[in-house]
């Protein structure tokens, strides 16, 4: 190490912008943007599913469901996800003796995390239901489940996409943050280069370039899904 | 090291949270009423950029935006401290954001408040100003709190950019030797869990303020 104080980069100073470099480092780059989309994704199918469950618990008639299930949505959604993260990499090997993949738990941080805020439109969505729909239900006399399988949902879903959507966004772009709990995402193998080779222009330039080529595609599209559904919300 | 040591840590961890939070939203607004009102400008090319501004900072992650500030701007020839790293990159994400709360604000106010502040001939600057913006912002408030609820917790991200945030503290104290990590990031969640509180309960207070003599928003409904 040199003495100098502060960041290798500052010791440095201004750079000039290699495309070699940029070239060799591309690949890796690549494979990282791949683990932080698949991290995206499964978080965001466990925050699809997860997020349903919750928001029907939250409108239970039982007290001793619906209160707590209400406040462990606002606490999660409340807090950072980064803390969170942080909390099932270190707290649950130390303290329960559960050790799991970082991948696992990255995807599973982000999943309960937009659970608790999928839940919530769902929740709009349900409320969106006529009153009139359960009423009908009842005069059919269905069952608890078939009114929900068959009459409530069915209406309540659909007019939620295009909210749900914008939470795929968002997720995708938290999903960089699980590098901080060693998962190898675009940020993580950035960071790891920028480490090796004290260049930081072209790998975080790179790594924003690239970002940027998935989120932004990813946003017009969940607009374009918005317009073809329209926005009853 | 004492429980009261621990404590203070944490406390000096949330001031540093809550200053990065402040300063971050102070300057991400006046960007988002900027960007928010040159959206609603008449020249096409103003409208264009306010576009691509939007599309870009909204679809780059808070984080990556983050290192980028920190470490490729100073190759770039910016230095720039932990701090401003972490308030500038917070600010241009909010501002994304918030400038579209804005703009969808400032088109709810009726065109007669305009056309009226036009007939008794105040400035453009003036209406915008005294008329417009007073009567958007109360519909602002509510989206606006969540956004900067989203600020606040996205300002953990300045840990990783060794800022002496909340985050940070926790994560050096989980390492003293017979620190129970359990206890130390319960605590931490706890007092991100209060700030939000706080939060919501400033922005409740200032949409009574902002709502009074008004008939829009949510503080008409609870009058």
């Amino acid at each position: 190490m040199s003495p100098v104080v502060g960041s290798p980069v500052l010791a440095q100073g201004r750079g000039t912008w290699d495309w070699e470099f940029a070239w060799e480092i591309l690949p890796d780059l690549l494979r990282g943007m791949w683990v932080t989309v698949q991290i995206a994704v499964l978080g965001m199918g466990i925050a699809l599913v997860l997020g349903l469950v919750l928001a029907i618990a939250r409108r239970s008639r039982v007290h001793v469901i619906r209160w707590p299930v209400g406040f462990v949505i606002e606490f999660i959604r409340s807090t950072p996800l980064l803390v969170q993260l942080y909390f099932l990499f270190i707290v649950l090997p130390q303290s329960f003796d559960i050790v799991l993949p970082a991948f696992t738990l990255a995807v599973a941080g982000l999943g309960v995390h937009y659970a608790c805020y999928t839940s919530e439109s769902y929740r709009a969505g349900i409320e969106s239901v006529e009153r009139g729909q359960w009423e009908a239900a009842t005069a059919l006399s269905l069952s608890k489940a078939d009114t929900w399988r068959t009459v409530v949902l069915p209406q309540a879903v659909p007019r939620v996409i295009p909210a749900l959507g914008n939470y795929v966004v968002a997720s995708l772009k938290d999903a960089p943050i699980a590098s901080a709990i060693t998962v190898g995402t675009v940020l993580g193998v950035a960071d790891y280069i920028q480490s090796r080779t004290f260049r930081s222009m072209e790998v975080y330039t790179l790594a924003g370039v690239l970002f940027l080529a998935v989120s932004i595609p990813a946003a017009i599209g969940v607009r374009y899904l918005e317009r073809r559904l329209g926005n009853p919300t | 090291m004492s429980i009261r040591q621990t404590f203070e840590n944490l406390l000096d961890g949330a001031a540093v949270t809550l200053q990065v939070t402040a300063l971050a939203v102070a300057w991400g607004t006046v960007l988002a009423v900027l960007v928010g009102l040159a959206g609603l400008s008449r020249s096409i090319v103003l409208r264009a950029v306010v576009r691509v501004y939007v599309e870009v900072f909204r679809g780059v992650s808070a984080v990556i935006l983050l290192f980028w500030v920190y470490f490729a701007l100073p190759a770039f020839g910016f230095f720039l401290s932990p701090l401003q790293a972490g308030v500038l990159a917070l600010g241009i994400n909010l501002a994304a954001y918030g400038s579209e709360i804005v703009r969808g604000a400032v088109q709810a106010v009726p065109r007669g408040q305009t056309e009226a502040a036009t007939a008794i001939n105040l400035s453009a600057p003036r209406r915008t100003w005294s008329i417009v913006l007073p009567q958007a912002t109360v519909a602002m408030l509510p989206p606006y709190g969540n956004l900067v609820i989203e600020v606040m917790k996205a300002s953990a991200l300045v840990s990783l950019i060794s800022l002496h945030d909340l985050t940070y503290e926790a994560q050096n104290l989980r390492r003293l030797p017979g620190s129970d990590s359990l206890e130390v990031f319960t605590a931490v969640l706890i007092l991100y869990f209060a700030i939000s509180l706080g939060i919501t309960g400033i922005v409740r207070l200032l949409e009574r303020r902002f709502g009074r003599g008004l008939d829009i928003g949510r503080a008409a409904a609870v009058k």
